[in-house]
């Protein structure tokens, strides 16, 4: 019996353990969802709590998949777990129509200066002219390559290039015994790994997702010639295990040396130039995305921003945290902590004006010209009914990009024709878009 | 030969003294754990069933109504559903092979006495402790890649050329990181049911003169038959619904060819967060596991009675 | 006597080959959590090099470890604790008492675990707003004792079949009762079963994934979500993860490395006789 007891007593301290250990939070605590890349903000927050006294911050980190699948279970059912988001160009633009965001844009201070962040950044995320999130991280994409192996062929990176030199570079650069693969593009499925830079190939050969009765494009010449460019490309002068390499596999390709080529988020130049994260530091130059048959839409763009859910208690201290975390002032501050290197990047006109900024990130001018030139209300040289360049703004995109992208990492791998990959995403697409009900009308 | 060990059925009088004057006892015994799985199970079990014939998306809130058999007959025409359900099976019946044959094996070899045991059995059980996403990265990463990863090093030293695990062969490198993580789970029932064998027994054989292969396969093998069966139960539960190692891999790909039922539902869930659609594929996906457990039942259910 | 030593120094070194290569990958990744990011994925794979503890100090200095590990610890034990006062007396009676109706309630025990978690996401998720379980440790809690009492009723049953009757009857015959019996009798007898079903929830708990990450926010997070915080899909975070990892497994490995004398100890059959 003395057991029975023991053991019992056992399990009710560890369940008051439990219960307890809930009743931490404080009258006035917000709830921050974030990813991983706001290891800086999330330090530096202390300033704001000192500012602040009667504000405690309370951060959640994950990864950004999970995240944003967390989140968005939270806010489509009001569950009211956070107080701030991060949030995407993705996202907010949807969120935003469906009145699940709180407007950011209406009792804004002139002192925040809001003019001073990059247009085509706050188009991403509005909807009907108003803003619901604010920026703290943006990026384009462009072309890193190896300046030295292209010396050593004799060849020089022209300004605009398009996408013939590519080939021309990576045919002369592709020397696989000596190690170094030719380019290194994403393979790996997905709608916002392989698919955000095909989308770009897409768009700049002429292509387009929709047309304007959204009806999928997928197996129209533009689409055929870029996907056959891309895969015949990886086969011959890509590295192997394209078709599973994602952002990070490349990343570590090219930071050891590993490639000639790579089109990828304008965010990784930070580290590919600096010596203590790559092997290739001194080597690495950068150059504008490459273009196709038509201009358009050949540099993505994407943001993550801060908003707030609808289903806030503390909307006022929110917007507070929310409008100094992505103010001149911040910028300074991680300027003076933590060096000019890893400020804020995409976000506001004023730091790419400070001669620090431009001298401590080489690739700042051609980052800058890369977001002013993405224009996600005209990806396509043809009308388009969506907005977005590297993804298109509908719900239904998630899931469609995502097949898509194992469709052709299948072609890339060799286990499907071209032709039969974009036939199935295509089929898939009409399949999904009827019974989202777009073909109502 | 076998004098039973553990008869389940007891001399007759005690037996019938325990129904009449245990009934009552047994049933408040086991009232808890039941009532309480009835309601887990129950209630989300009848929330599923219910959101399967609605149009529910969690992005459009608004449009609620009542679908029908749409939701289902929507999944049924998804051209990936036959792949995803026979990629599953075969991923279940793999793991369940390669972890149960091995892990008979490691349980017999780590039964003996050698030195520095109690170190040897916490290494060989530790692939259990890790999170199956990290696990998956490191054998993604740091193992399997074929430009940075180790196993690539090593053939190419060898001179042999290196593979593409998860372009050429992704459902076999799932299979292999899986087989990893669960080889300890049945290495260690397997170990702790041998333990429980009458050392006895095993001397009055050996002293019959078995040798070490009949010993193992009239008195281990025969005395494990449970242990293994609850092993296969337990395991196929969790394999069925192998989620974090395609996702961190190879995102169901090339194609459909590491898709597996889980991960398709969770096209379905979690990026279109059509919950109407999810819901159907659960229903579907407890069908196929009622239809493997009534197929493993029949093969492993002697064993339970024994 | 010689041949004896030669079968053990044979058996150690083919038990010891197999355990080092089962446990390979996890040495290659706390390898790698005292490399730089850079060292941690380039070619050839170095074996030797600086270690550097750099990333500890970063994995601790971005999210409090002590605070993920101690609800860890609480969600974990907590779940397997209550499992067990629930599943005991169940796989008890199932075992010793059995009906007719036995083998189909353990199998539909069993089967409520079919139910694939992303389709119930949305359903629990409303029911736990509605209660006020979201992000508080004892929503977890019961969340994991009611994940893990199918496999606990299923393996302490497996283990409690493995109990010779005779020992309990006699007990009986002494004037036990039904709960004196277990818990003087059968919980030492079965020990060891008892002491892997628990291991094996309480790593099962340890390790989920799913509930874990979405019935959680900043209060109640476990280490699943720690560890979750340092993948990303942009950026070189190998060595960190490694890191972090290792911190996430080190209080299980010790606790698995300090039950381990319970959880291979044989029957003691001289109880019998």
């Amino acid at each position: 019996m003395q057991k029975v007891i023991t053991a019992a007593l056992a399990i009710v301290a560890v369940w008051l353990a439990g219960v307890t250990g809930t009743s931490g939070q404080q009258r006035d605590a917000l709830t921050l969802a974030l990813t991983g890349d706001s290891i800086i903000m999330q330090r530096l927050s202390k300033e704001f709590e000192k500012a602040h006294p009667d504000i405690k911050l309370n951060w959640v980190v994950l990864e950004e998949n999970v995240l944003r699948e967390r989140v968005t279970t939270d806010i489509a059912t009001k569950g009211g777990s956070f107080d701030i988001l991060t949030i995407g160009a993705y996202e907010t633009p949807i969120w935003g129509k469906k009145g699940w965001l709180v407007r950011i844009d209406d009792d804004l201070p002139a002192s925040y200066e809001l003019d001073d962040v990059l247009k085509p950044i706050r188009d991403c995320l509005s909807y009907d002219g108003k803003l619901y999130a604010v920026p703290f991280y943006g990026e384009s994409s462009f072309t890193f390559y190896r300046k030295d192996l292209l010396d050593k062929a004799g060849l020089k990176m022209p300004d605009k290039p398009t996408y013939d030199d590519i080939t021309k570079f990576a045919k002369a650069m592709h020397n696989p015994k000596a190690g170094v693969y030719g380019i290194c593009l994403r393979g790996k499925p997905g709608w916002g790994e392989n698919f955000a830079y095909l989308s770009t190939l897409v768009n700049t050969m002429g292509g387009r997702w929709f047309d304007e009765k959204w009806k999928p494009q997928l197996t129209s010449p533009e689409w055929k010639e870029s996907i056959t460019y891309y895969v015949d490309l990886m086969k011959k002068y890509g590295p192997p295990g394209a078709s599973s390499n994602g952002h990070n596999e490349n990343r570590a390709l090219f930071a050891t040396g590993k490639c000639g080529l790579w089109i990828d988020a304008t965010s990784a130049a930070g580290y590919i130039s600096n010596p203590k994260d790559s092997q290739v530091a001194d080597k690495v130059a950068y150059a504008v995305a490459p273009v196709g048959k038509v201009p358009n839409g050949a540099q993505w763009l994407w943001t993550w921003a801060l908003g707030i859910p609808t289903s806030t208690k503390h909307v006022k201290e929110a917007k507070a945290f929310v409008q100094w975390a992505t103010s001149k002032e911040y910028v300074q501050l991680v300027a003076k902590t933590d060096g000019w290197t890893v400020v804020p990047p995409g976000t506001r006109r004023w730091t790419y004006d400070q001669a620090e900024y431009q001298a401590a990130a080489p690739f700042a001018k051609l980052t800058l010209q890369a977001i002013l030139q993405a224009d996600p209300i005209h990806p396509s040289a043809k009308p388009v009914p969506y907005t977005g360049v590297q993804f298109v703004g509908i719900p239904e995109f998630q899931a469609i990009g995502t097949y898509a992208g194992q469709q052709v990492a299948a072609a890339l791998a060799g286990k499907e024709s071209v032709g039969k990959a974009l036939q199935n995403s295509q089929e898939f697409t009409e399949r999904t878009m009827k019974r989202a009900g777009y073909y109502k009308k | 030969m076998e004098t039973a060990a553990a008869p389940a059925n007891a001399p007759a009088p005690a037996r019938r003294a325990a129904r009449r004057g245990g009934r009552d006892k047994t049933l408040l015994l086991k009232l808890p754990s039941v009532l309480l799985l009835l309601a887990w199970s129950t209630i989300p079990l009848a929330m599923t069933l219910w959101f399967s014939f609605q149009r529910y998306n969690l992005l459009n809130p608004e449009e609620r109504g009542f679908l029908g058999i749409e939701n289902y007959h929507f999944l049924l025409t998804d051209t990936g559903l036959a792949t995803a359900i026979w990629n599953t099976l075969l991923l279940v019946g793999w793991v369940l092979l390669v972890t149960v044959g091995l892990g008979t094996l490691l349980a017999v070899l780590f039964d003996q006495d050698f030195f520095g045991r109690g170190v040897a059995r916490v290494l060989l059980i530790a692939p259990f402790f890790v999170m199956p996403t990290v696990s998956a990265l490191v054998w993604k990463n740091l193992l399997m890649h074929p430009v940075n990863g180790l196993f690539a090093f090593l053939l190419h030293s060898v001179g042999l050329p290196t593979i593409d695990w998860f372009a050429d062969l992704p459902l076999t490198a799932i299979i292999i990181m899986v087989a990893w993580q669960w080889l300890p789970f049945a290495a260690l029932i397997l170990l702790t049911a041998i333990q429980a064998l009458d050392p006895e027994r095993k001397e009055a054989a050996r002293m019959d003169g078995a040798g070490p292969i009949s010993m193992f396969f009239f008195i281990i093998l025969p005395h494990l038959a449970r242990p293994i069966g609850v092993v296969v139960m337990i395991e196929s539960l969790f394999l069925m619904s192998i989620f974090a190692e395609i996702f961190v891999t190879t995102s169901g790909g090339p194609g459909l060819a590491s898709t597996n039922l889980p991960f398709l539902i969770y096209r379905y869930a979690l990026l279109d967060f059509d919950v109407g659609g999810a819901s159907a594929g659960g229903v579907l996906a407890i069908v196929l596991a009622n239809v493997v457990a009534i197929f493993l039942m029949r093969s492993v259910a002697r064993n339970l009675e024994a | 006597m010689n041949r004896a030593l030669r079968r053990k120094w044979t058996l150690t070194a083919v038990a010891w080959a197999v355990a080092l290569l089962a446990f390979f990958p996890i040495f290659w990744m706390v390898l790698a959590s005292f490399k730089t990011e850079i060292e941690a994925v380039s070619t050839p794979p170095r074996l030797f090099f600086r270690p550097t503890i750099e990333n500890y100090f970063v994995v601790q200095a971005r999210a409090d470890y002590l605070k993920f590990a101690w609800n860890s610890i609480v969600i974990s034990f907590g779940s397997t604790l209550l499992a067990l006062a629930i599943a005991v007396p169940a796989s008890y009676a199932m075992a010793f008492s059995p009906t007719k109706r036995t083998k189909s309630t353990l199998v539909w025990m069993l089967s409520t675990k079919f139910l694939p978690p992303v389709g119930v996401l949305v359903p629990v998720y409303l029911i736990f707003r509605d209660t006020g379980l979201l992000d508080v440790r004892t929503g977890l809690l019961i969340v994991y004792t009611l994940i893990n009492l199918p496999i606990v009723v299923w393996m302490l049953f497996s283990f409690f079949k493995e109990v010779p009757r005779e020992i309990l009857e006699a007990g009986r015959m002494d004037g036990a009762v039904a709960w004196g019996e277990i818990y003087h009798l059968l919980l030492p007898l079965s020990l060891p079963g008892v002491a892997s079903t628990s291991l094996l929830a309480i790593i099962l708990s340890w390790n989920e994934a799913f509930w874990s990450l979405n019935l959680t926010a900043a209060n109640a997070a476990p280490l699943t979500a720690f560890i979750a915080s340092f993948s990303s899909p942009e950026g070189l975070f190998w060595a960190k993860l490694s890191a972090a990892s290792t911190m996430a497994i080190a209080p299980i490995l010790v606790f698995g490395w300090m039950s381990q004398r319970q959880l291979v100890r044989g029957l003691t059959f001289g109880a019998v006789k």
